[in-house]
């Protein structure tokens, strides 16, 4: 090399050996932290791959007809994927329904309303609710919520509300107190702090000055709200209920609970039935038949599906506010 | 003319109060569910209150018993799965923050985390119980700490690699021109500087993952007698509350209640004590 030609000064060649050494030690800890962050996609990668594979012997025995069958039943070996398809979306709309406009509400109170001084307590206690495991938003649910709602509500919409025409049939059945509705109300309680809490900080990022502008100009605080803060984050609030969403559909514990586990395909919300996650919970683990396992894990698989699709979208949306912002 | 101004000007001081008082409504809706799920933890909870509890292992039904075995190994459990998550997340976190800021693969990686932040838990159980149940033929303590470490990752991923952006670039750039390698310069003057930002990160991985029950149904599974053994189904907080809970035996379900509660309390104090940890450093810096 050209140190046999023009021999380095001494101090010069231990800084190249230095510098050689630095250079591979960085490669090396750059290469093991790619590692650990390949390690993240590997796990989205490879459950979506376990589940796949897990669920081929369901898919090649029912072909597409387990999307659409609504059989379950273990002893005869049918498995049909529709009621607990139907359980999940029917279960997380009920959801949506009651949490997005609470939500927006708590975001406005937080952002326009409050008193300063409130604010941080209202925050903060909304954001622990987030932080309560949603096992006790199960047990809550079913030992609490279910009989007051058998007791009280229940009976009341079966009898007020179950003899109209059209939207009645929602609103009949047993005063079982567990349900499709019962699912959807806890289910809500848990989403509402995330909404409230994305919402709340995209509230927080639409410039002061839009807003004052609109104010000097003798605007409400609604108005404010309404014309001004909701399209300039239109999309990132919609990304925000998107995110609620997601979690609405791949929650187990709380709605195993209450949502009483019934293989029927009923309208009413009184009325018991099944979510994904739920059938999961309760049967994988005693699911002896390689069929019936397959078939759990093909359920998984769409559940999967569902949820990225959902959350990918959610992800989406935020991102269009960022990048309006200009980060 | 005046009259007309007059009466528009009315209804839309109408509207307000209308839109007002709803969001005050929801709000107070809010936290109604709020102060009623939390009375009824701790009304059930602290009934079923006694010192059983800590020094008896979990009962046949309607016998005396407590829940020793199973607060040991949800100890256990997820303090192995936030040993396995924290230096993956944190590892993860830096290389998306320093290494890969504007690399099409960061962002993908980036966006797969946000995924797996609000995936199904239930979805990850079953692929730890594919992956690592099943060759290894039978439920375990281990399967639960990583199905958990798979819950704890994305949260530690994405704090680390938000409190390192967060770092002023000034302070890279002023060690790098001392001519400081990266490696160094990542490890001893960039991770000291987010560190308040990281440990929070973890502590409320460690929140999270306290509670979660999904992910342990088909990996650690649950065991009625006291087990040290990591590589055998374990009881733990979250499985034993759930079937005490969905029994049919009143002894069960108080045990159950005094488990959530428990685990209320310490999800809580943990996720209290995170924000604390990050409010110091806004202290020290302001």
């Amino acid at each position: 090399m050209s140190a046999a030609i023009i021999p380095l000064p001494r101090r010069v060649a231990v800084d190249e050996v230095q510098a050689r050494r630095d250079a591979r030690a960085d490669f090396a800890f750059r290469s093991v932290l790619a590692c650990a962050a390949l390690l993240v996609l590997a796990a989205l990668v490879g459950a979506a791959l376990s589940m796949a594979w897990g669920g081929r012997e369901a898919f090649a025995t029912f072909g597409p007809g387990f999307l659409t069958s609504s059989n379950w039943d273990v002893g005869a070996r049918e498995f049909g994927a529709l009621v607990p398809i139907y359980g999940t979306v029917v279960s997380a709309s009920i959801a949506m329904l009651i949490a997005v406009p609470v939500s927006f509400g708590i975001a406005v109170f937080l952002t326009e309303v409050c008193p300063p001084w409130l604010r941080a307590w209202v925050g903060g206690a909304i954001e622990l609710l987030a932080g309560i495991p949603s096992i006790i938003y199960g047990m809550w649910g079913l030992f609490v919520l279910a009989p007051f709602l058998s007791e009280y509500a229940f009976p009341w919409f079966d009898e007020k509300l179950g003899p109209w025409p059209a939207i009645g049939a929602l609103f009949r059945g047993p005063p079982l107190g567990i349900g499709m509705g019962t699912a959807g109300l806890v289910l809500a309680v848990m989403v509402i702090p995330f909404i409230a809490s994305v919402m709340r900080e995209v509230f927080l990022t639409v410039p002061q000055r839009l807003k004052e502008s609109a104010y000097a100009l003798g605007s409400t605080t609604w108005e404010v709200v309404w014309d001004v803060v909701l399209p300039y984050t239109r999309s990132a609030v919609v990304g925000g209920i998107f995110l609620g969403l997601g979690r609405a559909l791949g929650e187990t514990m709380a709605v195993t609970f209450v949502i009483g586990n019934a293989y029927s395909l009923s309208p009413s919300l009184l009325e018991p039935g099944t979510s994904i996650a739920s059938t999961i919970a309760n049967e994988f683990g005693e699911a002896l038949d390689p069929l019936h396992r397959s078939s759990l894990l093909a359920l998984a698989l769409v559940l999967f599906l569902l949820t990225f699709v959902v959350l990918a979208l959610a992800k989406y949306m935020l991102m269009k506010l960022r990048q309006r912002e200009g980060k | 003319m005046a009259e007309i101004g007059e009466r528009l000007y009315l209804r839309r001081r109408v509207k307000n109060a209308l839109a007002m008082t709803l969001a005050f409504a929801a709000a107070v809706f809010g936290l109604f569910w709020l102060a009623w799920i939390l009375w009824t933890t701790i009304s059930k909870g602290v009934a079923a209150m006694n010192l059983d509890l800590f020094t008896m292992m979990t009962p046949p039904p309607d016998a005396r018993g407590g829940l020793l075995n199973a607060f040991f190994g949800s100890a256990v459990i997820s303090l192995l799965g936030i040993a396995l998550g924290t230096p993956v997340g944190i590892a993860a976190g830096t290389w998306l923050a320093e290494y890969a800021h504007h690399r099409r693969l960061g962002q993908v990686i980036r966006f797969v985390n946000d995924i797996l932040l609000s995936a199904p838990s239930i979805v990850l159980g079953l692929f730890v119980y594919t992956i690592v149940v099943l060759p290894s033929g039978g439920f375990s303590a281990l399967a639960g700490a990583i199905a958990l470490a798979f819950i704890a990752l994305p949260v530690i991923v994405r704090t680390t690699d938000e409190m390192l952006r967060l770092v002023p670039a000034q302070m890279r750039e002023a060690a790098l021109s001392l001519g400081v390698p990266q490696w160094k310069v990542t490890l001893q003057v960039l991770m000291r500087s987010a560190r308040p930002g990281i440990v929070t990160g973890v502590l409320l991985a460690l929140a999270r993952i306290s509670g979660e029950t999904a992910p342990l149904l088909f990996t650690a599974y649950s065991n009625q007698f006291w087990s040290t053994d990591l590589t055998g189904p374990m009881a733990n907080v979250p499985m034993v509350v759930f079937q005490y809970a969905m029994s049919p035996y009143e002894s069960w379900n108080a045990l159950a209640w005094a488990g959530a509660f428990m685990v209320a309390i310490f999800v809580l104090l943990l996720s209290t004590l995170a924000r604390a940890v990050l409010l110091r450093k806004k202290v020290m810096h302001e």
